[in-house]
Formats: C-alpha cells, sequence, structure tokens
C-alpha cells in the first residue's frame, strides 16, 4: 500500500504544466496528502493564482501518478486558504528555475497600500547574472510572471513574480 | 431599506404585469437570503469587469497591454468563479458558478454599473480598472477577517492579485494623465465620465446591513476615505483634476442595469445557450 512518504516521492515528480522544470510539490501548490485506512489518499492543493487555468491540468496529473503508483483511490481537493506565495518555492526549485532561464521571485511584499512607480530592486538577469535590466511589464506569459529584459546582453526573460 | 425594498417591489412589479417578461427556470428570487445577494455583488463585479477586460484579447495598443489586460481578466474571473460558488452554496438550490454565470438574465445580475458600461478607449479602460481596483483591494483587506471561511479565502488570494491591478492601472493612469495633450485630454474625459458611477461602489443597504450581523463587516465610510486619499494621489500625480461628487448612478445592486448589460450578456452567454450542457 502507498505510503505517505512514497504519495510524496511521487508528486515530486509531477511536472508543473505552464514550468516544467520544476513540480507541484517544489512550487508550494501541494499543501497535504493524507492516506485513509482503506488506502484512499487525499491531496490538498491551492491555485497559484485565482483564475489559474493550469489548475484542472494539475489536478488530472496528479491523480494519475498517484493511481500509477498503486493508490486505489485519489480525491484532489483545492483550497484557497492559507493563500499561496512564492516565499513556499524552496531555494532548490529557484535555482532550476533560474537555469530554466525564468528570474526566481523575491520577498513577497507585506500587505498594504502600494507605492506607485516603487523603486523596485533590480531582478538579475537569469542569463548573464547582470543586474542592468529593466522591468518590461507586469504581466507575462502566464499569470504568475512579469516580463523583464536585460540591457546587458539584451535577453529578455520572464520573472516569476512575488505575490 | 425602505428605497431598495421599494426599487425591487417594481422589478416585480413589471414582471408580474408582463411589461419585462422574464423566461427561464432557473430565475432567482426577486430577493434571496441577503448573504447570497452579497457573494452574488460580489461576484458579479469581477465576472463583468472580468469579461470586458477580455474584450481587449488581441486588441490592446501594445502586445504587453493585451497580455496585461488578459491577464488581468484571467484573474478577476478566476475570483468571481471562487465567489459565485459560494453564493451557489450558500442558496442551496444547486446551482454551480457555471450555471450563475450564464444561466441568469441581465435583471438578475448584482454587479455595479461601472463594471459594465463600454471598454470605450484605452484611457477609459485604465481609468475604470484604476478606480475598482483601488475599491477592491480596499474592501478585500478589509474582509480578510470575515468570519467566513471560504469568503476570507477569496479575500487573502485577491487581496495579493489586485495589489498588481492596482500598481499597473494607477502607473498608467500617471503615464497618460501626465502625457501629451491627446493623452491627458482623454484620461481626464474618461475620469469625468466616469466619476458619476464610483458611488455606488460604496452605497451600503440593507443587505450590507444582513450580512454585518453575521459578522462580515466593512466599514463603508473608511473605505471611502482611504480610496479617495488613493485616487487623490494618483490623480494629482496624473496632473488629472478630481471632479466634484454630483449625482452619482446606481441600480445594479438591485437588478436595474443599463442597456450595454443585456448585450454583453448576449456575447458572455451566447456559447453555453448555444449548446447546453456541452463540455470541453
Amino acid at each position: 500500500m502507498l505510503t505517505v512518504a512514497r504519495a510524496w516521492e511521487v508528486l515530486q515528480q509531477v511536472p508543473d504544466p505552464e514550468v516544467p522544470v520544476i513540480s507541484v510539490v517544489d512550487l508550494g501548490i501541494v499543501r497535504d496528502v493524507t492516506i485513509a485506512a482503506d488506502g484512499a489518499v487525499e491531496v490538498t492543493i491551492t491555485p497559484t493564482y485565482s483564475g489559474c487555468p493550469a489548475m484542472f491540468e494539475i489536478e488530472k496529473d496528479v491523480r494519475e501518478a498517484l493511481l500509477a503508483a498503486g493508490a486505489a483511490q485519489v480525491a484532489v481537493r483545492t483550497v484557497l486558504s492559507p493563500a499561496w506565495t512564492t516565499d513556499w518555492i524552496g531555494p532548490e526549485a529557484r535555482e532550476k528555475l533560474r537555469a530554466y532561464g525564468i528570474a526566481p521571485p523575491g520577498r513577497a511584499e507585506p500587505s498594504g497600500l502600494i507605492a506607485l512607480a516603487r523603486a523596485r530592486p533590480p531582478v538579475p538577469c537569469p542569463w548573464c547574472g547582470s543586474t542592468a535590466t529593466e522591468l518590461r511589464s507586469e504581466f507575462g506569459s502566464t499569470a504568475c510572471k512579469a516580463i523583464h529584459v536585460c540591457t546587458s546582453c539584451r535577453q529578455p526573460f520572464d520573472e516569476f513574480k512575488a505575490i | 431599506m425602505a428605497a431598495h425594498e421599494e426599487e425591487l417591489g417594481i422589478a416585480a412589479g413589471e414582471a408580474a404585469a408582463g411589461r419585462r417578461p422574464v423566461a427561464g427556470p432557473s430565475r432567482t428570487p426577486v430577493l434571496g437570503a441577503p448573504l447570497v445577494e452579497y457573494l452574488l455583488r460580489l461576484g458579479d463585479d469581477r465576472l463583468i469587469l472580468g469579461h470586458r477586460l477580455s474584450e481587449w484579447c488581441g486588441h490592446g495598443p501594445i502586445l504587453e497591454e493585451d497580455i496585461a489586460l488578459s491577464n488581468m481578466a484571467l484573474d478577476l474571473i478566476g475570483q468571481a468563479a471562487a465567489l459565485l460558488r459560494l453564493a451557489g452554496e450558500a442558496e442551496g438550490q444547486g446551482r454551480d458558478e457555471d450555471a450563475l454565470a450564464y444561466w441568469r438574465e441581465a435583471v438578475q445580475f448584482r454587479n455595479a454599473l461601472i463594471t459594465e458600461l463600454p471598454n470605450g478607449d484605452f484611457g477609459v479602460t485604465i481609468v475604470r480598472q484604476f478606480l475598482v481596483s483601488a475599491h477592491s483591494l480596499l474592501l478585500w483587506e478589509a474582509l480578510l477577517g470575515a468570519p467566513h471561511e471560504g469568503l476570507a479565502g477569496v479575500a487573502a488570494k485577491a487581496v495579493k492579485e489586485v495589489r498588481y491591478h492596482v500598481r499597473h492601472s494607477g502607473e498608467w493612469v500617471v503615464r497618460l494623465g501626465d502625457g501629451t495633450p491627446e493623452s491627458q485630454a482623454r484620461v481626464q474625459r474618461a475620469v469625468d465620465d466616469l466619476w458619476r458611477y464610483t458611488g455606488e461602489l460604496f452605497d451600503a443597504d440593507a443587505v450590507d446591513a444582513a450580512v454585518a450581523a453575521l459578522g462580515i463587516v466593512v466599514d463603508h465610510a473608511a473605505l471611502k476615505a482611504r480610496w479617495d486619499g488613493l485616487v487623490d494621489e494618483v490623480l494629482a500625480r496624473a496632473t488629472l483634476v478630481r471632479p466634484a461628487d454630483g449625482p452619482m448612478r446606481r441600480g445594479g445592486r438591485v437588478g436595474r442595469h443599463t442597456e450595454h448589460l443585456g448585450h454583453l450578456l448576449s456575447v458572455m452567454q451566447s456559447v453555453t445557450r448555444a449548446h447546453p450542457g456541452a463540455t470541453w
């Protein structure tokens, strides 16, 4: 029978559909795994963004991976609270993101009103490491990314935005 | 309370007299339970504004802005789905978020009028986005501690997303206002035209009083004061003039909408209604 530890190992291998270089566990989407006495597995996941279109895909991938690993029954539950934060992405996953060409997120800002056009700490270019980069748009190819451009190596790049 | 019931009474009377025929098995009771009404208002604001933003997809002035508007639409429609799901659960008649989004008529929608107005030019869209997002941010902060697990969960999620919307739209208001004479004239006109629709966002009626009794308390006067501060700061930086608070347009909260909502719904609901029960 599948153990909780083994289930986490299996989920560690399930890639995020939009950023396949890291797993759904790396991303902090998987919040809890429980296994009932009859072997039924319940996985609790939380969306990165309210409208994240990848949630259905993630739910399907999680279910299929656990069934393939021998789970008799899998239920995937979605919770909104506590709200997902990029602070849950660990150092190893951040390095994987950077190596993949996506600047990892900074620390999530404290709540409260936000200053317009605030002085943002420069986001280092994931390609050449230069900090001479400019924010092009706070909304990128997916809800979770911003677009920057590096003025040193002239490459555009995505940043996983802190949230 | 009295004005609220009177408005509802007029709507019900018109329907009974056959002047406003409303068909469909899933017609909402004219006044639902306060919690249902409250969640519908929150959900419908986001659904309708999200749909308006989605109309920009493929039409943005520049590629980055096309993507930004679509991303904000996605956030809002995601929040709406969660809120309408909660409304359906609170109603207890088996309606889910899709049933509520696609099978209600215009008079059953509870969104504020400002969200349903046509997009206008990019300046109008961005000014509206700023005015509404600033309100949303403050509202979600107030609802973070709501003693309703589902609502507090949406608030915690939405507050993070809306912070980006406020900053993005606010920066654009400054850029356009403090821009060329043409851009400044256009966004000033947008501010002037939209202003009369902002009052409705701060209205509190019997529904708000009833949910406050459940512990969902929002201090509308305090919220308005903070909104004024935020909006004033941005308008000043944008070299725009804040209009005087004149008569305000309202009615969306009780289902009295502008003519624009019906046209919006005829597009938004067309696929579901052409192919009922279809999945993909």
